[in-house]
């Protein structure tokens, strides 16, 4: 059991690192906050199968302080881009305005 | 090992495809709405079914709740945080694909 | 299970140093952010992996949630977002340089690990937690054992606010508005749960991993949602008012104990192992309280003003 449980973890890493090029490729940040999200929600869930596979119940309250702060990451990026509001920029590969 | 574990371990396994898929979505989707759509799956109904089946292992009340909480919190991110990067990603002028 | 661990653990670090190499060198500052908001997570994991369960909670909260809270929130301000004062390899002969230096470093960081007493001080922490007042080892160290290295350490984070305070007034709107529905709903929904979720860290924090830093760092970045979410923060900046002595708290409230000692005992910081149970939580709750405070603001970016306008 605690083998599967392992087995699990180390497939959602590697799924969760190879999403994170989509911070790397983009191409709106929009787009890469994205990814910084795929990575909160599978982290809570290592952490999850973590706790069971190694049976240390502690890291079931990691894991729930994962999921309360996932919500502060958007919120805090939408406020950014709120307050820095310029539309039509598709992407902010290219212009210096939105970096 | 009981019929619970066996139920609970399957749980578990059935949860992580929405992971890849998600991942799989977030590189492959052509654009931010339908990556939005692809990640949150993952969020709804992957982590519903992992925090399921460890409830099923966990065999204690206490750690069962916090994995509803968990479930519960992430649900509530995820939902509003869908919402706020989309509603950013329409204000910012990003286009639907194939409009 | 091993090499599955093994996997695992090579996986954590490979995407840490990865990670590590986008905050600094990826081209963009919003890059940088992101990926250094996921470092955050991945560090979490990696503490996890080393049996810190502690620092994971803390790195969970101020790692994944605050810093990454503060940095974006940084870059929004950025007038033009440029990438001025960046890092950047002006030119390839400078390798030639930090390559060897780091290399060395590195192998010098690594002697010195290797050489440290192998048991370390585990032994002795065991030993004397029975007169600790406390059962988590970690809790006995932070503030029992080593009480000075935290009250230092609760004493940088006001110096730090100090500092922030003084750069100016806080900006005024702190956030934008946000036509959103859903944010003041979410404020609502989630700011029981921080509460419920900060007092359970501290008071779990006397005998399994928590304390007063993880439930401080988990209420301030609450504190920092619900700004976000639209509330308007309570904390005035008015000299002799309250917030002022409730941000201080925890720093008061250490030096008290440590002077009261050293007047009643003889040495800075010792307590009588009847008293140290009630005298450690009442630390923890006055420092938990503190750093809370601290973190929310740290946020504001500047001194807030003496009464917050009602918005409309």
């Amino acid at each position: 059991m605690n083998e599967l449980f392992l087995i699990l973890a180390v497939v959602l890493l590697l799924n969760t690192t190879v999403g994170l090029v989509r911070i790397l490729s983009g191409p709106h940040p929009a787009d890469r906050m994205l990814a910084a999200e795929m990575f909160s929600t599978s982290a809570v869930v290592i952490m999850l199968l973590l706790a069971f596979a190694t049976d240390r119940p502690p890291l079931v309250d990691v894991a729930l302080v994962f999921a309360l702060l996932s919500a502060l990451a958007v919120v805090t990026f939408v406020s950014r881009a709120w307050s820095a509001l310029k539309p039509t920029t598709d992407t902010d590969d290219h212009d210096g305005g939105n970096r | 090992m009981t019929v619970v574990g066996v139920i609970g371990a399957a749980l578990v396994v059935a949860g992580v495809p929405f992971f890849l898929f998600g991942t799989l979505g977030l590189l492959r989707l052509p654009d931010t709405y339908s990556r939005l759509h692809a990640l949150a799956k993952g969020d709804n109904v992957g982590l519903g079914l992992v925090c399921l089946g460890l409830g099923l292992q966990s065999g204690s009340v206490l750690v069962t709740l916090k994995l509803l909480m968990i479930w519960v919190l992430m649900l509530i991110a995820s939902a509003t945080g869908a919402g706020l990067i989309a509603r950013t990603a329409l204000a910012r002028g990003v286009k639907p694909h194939g409009l | 299970m091993d090499w599955l661990a093994h996997t695992f653990d090579g996986l954590l670090g490979l995407a840490l140093l990865w990670l590590a190499w986008q905050a600094m060198h990826a081209p963009g500052l919003f890059r940088s952010v992101v990926s250094y908001m996921v470092f955050g997570l991945v560090m979490a994991l990696i503490w996890v992996r080393l049996e810190a369960p502690d620092i994971a909670l803390a790195e969970a909260a101020i790692g994944a949630g605050a810093t990454g809270a503060l940095l974006l929130s940084a870059l929004a301000r950025l007038k033009d977002g440029s990438d001025a004062g960046r890092l950047h390899w002006r030119h390839p002969a400078e390798l030639v340089f930090w390559l060897p230096f780091a290399a060395v470093t590195a192998l010098v960081l690594g002697l010195t690990a290797w050489q440290l007493p192998a048991p370390g001080l585990g032994v002795d922490v065991a030993r004397t937690l029975g007169q600790s007042g406390v059962d988590n080892p970690v809790t006995a160290v932070l503030l029992n054992f080593r009480s000075f290295d935290t009250l230092l350490e609760i004493g940088v984070l006001l110096v730090g606010v100090v500092a922030i305070w003084s750069l100016g007034p806080a900006p005024s709107p702190i956030v934008p508005k946000m036509p959103s529905p859903a944010l003041p709903a979410l404020g609502r929904a989630l700011f029981p749960v921080f509460v419920l979720a900060a007092t359970y860290l501290l008071w779990r924090g006397s005998h399994a991993p928590g304390g007063a830093f993880q439930a401080g760092a988990v209420m301030g970045a609450g504190g920092i949602l619900m700004v976000l979410a639209g509330a308007r923060p309570w904390l005035t900046g008015e000299e002799q008012g309250p917030w002022r002595w409730l941000l201080s708290l925890g720093l008061v409230a250490m030096l008290a104990v440590a002077v009261a000692m050293a007047a009643l005992a003889g040495t800075f910081f010792a307590y009588p192992p009847a008293l140290a149970a009630p005298l450690i939580l009442a630390l923890e709750i006055s420092a938990a309280l503190s750093i809370a405070l601290l973190m929310f603001a740290v946020y504001l970016c500047g001194r807030p003003p003496d009464h917050w306008e009602a918005e409309d």
